[in-house]
């Protein structure tokens, strides 16, 4: 198919009182790089994200499509479904699909919840569904996930998260042929979802 | 009059009368007559909407009995008539929400919500089997081009209208003459409430109790009154009155 999976970088933190995603925006057919600025986070609502990779037409309708049937509960119940609920929703529909017509598509469910604080899934297309505090995707995720087990402690500050994924990027570039130029960070706290970061590198 | 014409036509099919009427569609309009009444009024720059609080039994919750619904959002409505049917028809105008917004990555227009339910509602009186929804609706948002508030009015025989302020429900003809003596475009959500309650007061001995009051913005979404405010409310509006 299009895109190249393994080329994409996803890296997720969850931290003290945060959950932290860096994804790469490159938007990649065949051997052209179409976008620099592609943004991977679709916002579910105020405090719920999908960091989404794969397949560039799954992982859009994918993303798209949790998104609308989460925010019809939503107003249906006049609730604000869980991180937890979103995730276990999209991993019944990837695990519906598995069988028929598979969505090449993996994701992160982070979010935070009102009492319960952060919390980060990772999903993929076979339907795998872990709570994590560490977590990524591609193959620059091979170098960075190791790094992150000794590096990560459960008091993790933002600050600290986004050196981390500072870190990363710079291990990814350092030893990965074809690491990705552009990346973005995003956050999700008790205050909502914001972009923190664009980088963008000439090569 | 066709009483006696009447009596061959409204079976649960909606047939034809050899007059040209749809007896069951003006059956439907009847049951939205018996309806606690509801007021939808269009501001400057914001939409309201005062409708009767049916008196809710001690033991049971209020919050699950809601004339005023969010249907996305930036729209709301309120109905007048059969609350089973009600809820069936905002079921609908949510799905269709997420649908277009999931379609068009862009959201709906009260318009076309409006437009939907009354296809709806049309579907119905003109389908095998089925009646027609006991329901007129007031669909409350702003113009998607424009961002201009907009107030439509759907009912049993599946049209929808436009309009500046409208009611619906218990003695919306006397209502009604009213507004259409007293409207005119008021600026804020407050001067619109007010407007709203003076309407409503023609129908409904008003206090936090008897009437609901909700004003939608949009930098502020559908905001339903507290208790508090809404009391207030009732109070100037009963002063400026004297």
């Amino acid at each position: 198919g299009g895109g190249a999976p393994g080329m994409e970088y996803v890296m997720g933190i969850k931290g003290k009182d945060f959950a932290m995603a860096c994804v790469s925006a490159t938007a990649v057919q065949q051997i052209i790089t179409m976008k620099h600025d592609e943004d991977k986070v679709m916002r579910v609502d105020d405090h719920r994200m999908l960091v989404t990779s794969g397949e560039p037409g799954d992982r859009v309708q994918f993303g798209e499509f949790v998104c609308a049937n989460v925010r019809l509960r939503n107003m249906r119940h006049g609730v604000k479904t869980s991180t937890k609920a979103v995730a276990s929703y999209a991993r019944q529909e990837l695990a519906k699909a598995l069988r028929q017509g598979p969505y090449q598509s993996n994701l992160l469910v982070m979010g935070y919840d009102e009492g319960k604080g952060p919390s980060m899934y990772y999903l993929d297309y076979l339907a795998t569904m872990h709570e994590m505090n560490v977590a990524g995707y591609g193959y620059g995720s091979w170098f960075v996930l190791s790094m992150y087990d000794n590096l990560w402690h459960p008091d993790l500050t933002q600050d600290e998260a986004l050196g981390l994924m500072q870190k990363g990027i710079d291990e990814v570039r350092r030893r990965l042929s074809v690491a990705p130029s552009s990346y973005m960070i995003t956050v999700v706290d008790k205050d909502g979802i914001r972009h923190l970061k664009t980088l963008e590198y000439g090569s | 009059g066709g009483g006696s014409m009447s009596a061959k036509y409204d079976r649960a099919i909606t047939v034809f009368s050899p007059d040209g009427h749809l007896f069951q569609v003006e059956y439907a309009m009847e049951a939205v007559k018996r309806g606690t009444t509801a007021v939808g009024v269009c501001g400057k720059d914001a939409l309201v909407l005062a409708v009767e609080r049916k008196a809710t039994a001690k033991l049971q919750d209020p919050r699950t009995v809601r004339k005023i619904v969010r249907i996305d959002e930036h729209v709301c409505l309120a109905f007048a008539g059969l609350l089973a049917d009600a809820r069936v028809l905002v079921d609908r105008a949510r799905v269709e929400a997420q649908s277009y917004r999931l379609t068009y990555d862009q959201a709906p227009s009260a318009e076309h919500l409006a437009r939907h339910i009354a296809g709806i509602q049309q579907k119905y009186t003109q389908s095998g089997g089925v009646r027609p929804f006991g329901v007129a609706t007031l669909v409350l948002g702003f113009d998607g081009d424009s961002g201009a508030p907009r107030l439509y009015q759907t009912d049993p025989a599946g049209t929808h209208s436009q309009w500046k302020a409208c009611v619906i429900g218990k003695n919306s003809k006397a209502v009604r003459e009213w507004l259409e003596k007293h409207w005119e475009e008021k600026e804020g959500g407050g001067a619109a409430a007010e407007l709203a309650v003076q309407a409503l007061m023609e129908t409904v001995e008003p206090s936090a109790k008897t009437i609901e009051v909700a004003v939608l913005t949009a930098k502020g979404g559908l905001q339903i009154m507290e208790d508090e405010a809404l009391e207030a409310l009732i109070k100037k509006v009963e002063e400026e009155k004297e």
